[in-house]
């Protein structure tokens, strides 16, 4: 029984990492741009497809980086050629936009991919399995969870202590303010786009060799990386944090004990963050309410 | 919406009641077919009825597929299990959607904005979820089968709504006629006007003493029933109701239909619904990758044509070729917020 409860909470911060590292993205991009990126899982599942494809011929390594930056900068080109038009406006408007870029993403993905799923190699050193007994710790998931850690931990280092990290966050409470002040928000909002979209791009990487390249993955992962953000406060990035890793794991210990609803549960979580507190775990009252 | 209608809306109406009172006679000759002239009736209220909120209230929901999802399979149980009377059914299939909207309405009325979007969205998921994972009463995947509408009887006459189409397109067109008429009276009340004080500036309406969130409550709660109404209606045209119907893809297919037809108008959504109901029936038999197409059209929509068909206001333009004077409408302009 704790062999089982052990195998289903690492499941559960497994799945909740790439909740963390989906919901962070659409929160950066939410907070200082106020969209809500429906195309984000189309941007992660690029992410893996392109890892699939580039991966025979840059290597497992070269992959995790370069994919990750292609989609970012596809991200880039969307955001200066159609969504900043739509900045400022009724949020109705991105999020139409953004849920038809999504329509095209899947067909495309599954247009040049295929429907079924594919198999995603990675380095057979990470698969070995480290121990017999809990034998659900590989290699890979123990790199993945470095990886987004890392990811994670050099986002929240880059925006609390570089000049654009800071300005990103004082974005987010008043852009009019930076504006004044002489920043560029033009370009502050399209690198933040990018930088949203990279992390969609990594996690879309990870995914790929822990569940199967699918045209669907990413949109399965993008209503999950919505309930984070709530969960955890709109508004507030520890938040995310907090909250991707909560319901991973409240999702994989419900697998215990009631399999047909770990689905479920994460929106029973918001149902009682939203009726206790409102504005989320760690979230601030006022921004975006 | 003004209380005295002028001439050009009596006209609008007209032809769209004549329209869709003569659509089984004139649909034929257009390539059309009657269940696609049904389907059309029935995503325009869905689509009038989340316009109600979203265009009327100014709140938007992006989960109402969840409500028309739960109004289908509300109907498809009752069908099956309980009840051999299709208005029975319809009933108890527009109460269940209509009462999880208000329940949860309750929940989320503080919130606003994006935040209202994604709340709503996410929700919607729990029913999406629910009815994909319980299999032994909604069948899952696959659907929920085995049931059919029935024949209404109505004692003298019995109308065999299930072997002849065009009944049941007259039938369905009777509950869209009150539908929309109920929303239509209630968008002329002081309730309705009130609805839209508070999509104008909602902090004047507050300060004006009008208590906000049990307005929007309401008009969430109504605009849920309503579209229970038309997720009924869907059940019974196919027979059959599937997860994907309460997707978020769907809700987002109603919020389309909205823009595409015009926000600001009342009968808008239903020609957006038409527009998109019948593009997506071409486009799926000449294509396999017609989310491409859908997802482009979405693309286009928003960034050149954001105010849809009905917002480009037709009596305007025409009146302005006849050289006629323009008249200015309060309510169209200004951006949504």
């Amino acid at each position: 029984m704790t062999d089982l409860i052990l195998y289903n909470v690492s499941n559960g911060l497994i799945i909740g990492a790439f909740y963390v590292l989906m919901a962070l993205g659409l929160s950066l991009i939410l907070n200082l741009s106020g969209v809500i990126n429906f195309a984000h899982g189309g941007f992660l599942a690029l992410g893996g497809y392109f890892a699939y494809t580039l991966a025979p011929y840059i290597g497992f390594w070269g992959a995790l980086l370069v994919s990750p930056l292609l989609v970012a900068l596809l991200g880039l080109i969307l955001e200066r050629t159609m969504i900043h038009r739509l900045y400022g406006r009724d949020p109705l408007y991105s999020l139409l936009l953004t849920f038809g870029l999504a329509f095209i993403f899947e067909d495309v993905t599954r247009a040049v991919w295929g429907a079924t799923g594919l198999p995603f190699t990675v380095p057979d050193f990470l698969t070995k399995p480290l121990s017999s007994q809990f034998f659900f710790v590989t290699g890979y998931r123990l790199f993945m969870i470095a990886v987004v850690a890392i990811a994670v931990g050099g986002l929240f280092l880059f925006l609390r202590f570089s000049r654009l990290g800071v300005r990103i966050r004082a974005g987010t409470f008043d852009l009019d303010t930076v504006s004044t002040l002489g920043v560029n928000v033009k370009m502050l909002r399209s690198f933040n786009f990018a930088l949203g979209i990279f992390l969609a791009g990594l996690a879309g990487v990870l995914a790929g060799g822990q569940l199967s390249l699918e045209p669907t993955m990413g949109a399965n992962l993008l209503m999950p990386s919505f309930v984070a953000i709530i969960v955890g406060g709109v508004g507030s990035l520890p938040g995310t944090l907090l909250g991707g890793l909560l319901i991973g794991v409240a999702a994989g210990l419900t697998a215990v004990f009631w399999p047909a609803a770990s689905d479920a549960v994460i929106y029973v979580m918001m149902a009682v963050v939203l009726l206790l507190r409102p504005r989320g775990l760690l979230g601030e009252e006022g921004l975006l309410t | 919406m003004t209380p005295t209608i002028d001439r050009s809306k009596y006209v609008t109406l007209g032809v769209i009641w004549l329209l869709l009172l003569t659509m089984p006679y004139w649909l034929p000759m257009v390539g059309g077919y009657m269940a696609l002239g049904t389907r059309v009736v029935i995503m325009g209220l869905a689509a009038m009825s989340l316009n109600f909120l979203l265009g009327f209230t100014g709140v938007l929901s992006f989960g109402h597929a969840a409500f028309f999802g739960l109004g289908a399979y509300g109907t498809g149980l009752a069908l099956k299990y309980f009840t051999h009377s299709t208005p029975l059914a319809l009933v108890l299939g527009v109460l269940l959607g209509g009462i999880a909207g208000a329940v949860l309405g309750a929940l989320i009325v503080r919130r606003r904005g994006v935040y209202f979007a994604m709340v709503t969205i996410a929700f919607g998921q729990v029913f999406y979820f629910i009815a994909f994972r319980w299999n032994s009463l909604t069948g899952g995947d696959d659907g929920l089968r085995g049931f059919e509408r029935q024949p209404i009887d109505f004692g003298v006459w019995q109308a065999d709504i299930l072997h002849r189409p065009i009944l049941f397109y007259y039938f369905v067109l009777l509950l869209f006629a009150i539908g929309t008429g109920a929303m239509g009276f209630l968008l002329r009340s002081p309730f309705g006007r009130t609805l839209l004080a508070i999509r104008e500036n909602e902090r004047r309406a507050r300060f004006l003493g009008v208590p906000i969130e049990q307005h929007i409550w309401l008009s969430f709660s109504l605009s849920c029933f309503f579209v229970a109404l038309a997720g009924g209606m869907y059940a019974l045209l196919n027979n059959f109701a599937d997860p994907t119907m309460l997707n978020y893809t769907q809700s987002g297919e109603i919020v389309i239909m909205i823009v595409l037809g015009g926000i600001r108008s009342f009968w808008g959504p239903l020609i957006g619904a038409a527009i998109f109901v019948v593009l997506q029936d071409y486009l799926s038999s000449l294509t396999t990758n017609w989310m491409s197409f859908l997802g482009t059209i979405f693309v286009l929509m928003v960034l050149f044509f954001p105010r849809g068909v009905l917002g480009l206001n037709w009596t305007e333009m025409f009146r302005s070729v006849l050289g006629r004077s323009r008249q200015t409408r309060p309510q169209e302009g200004g951006n949504l917020s």
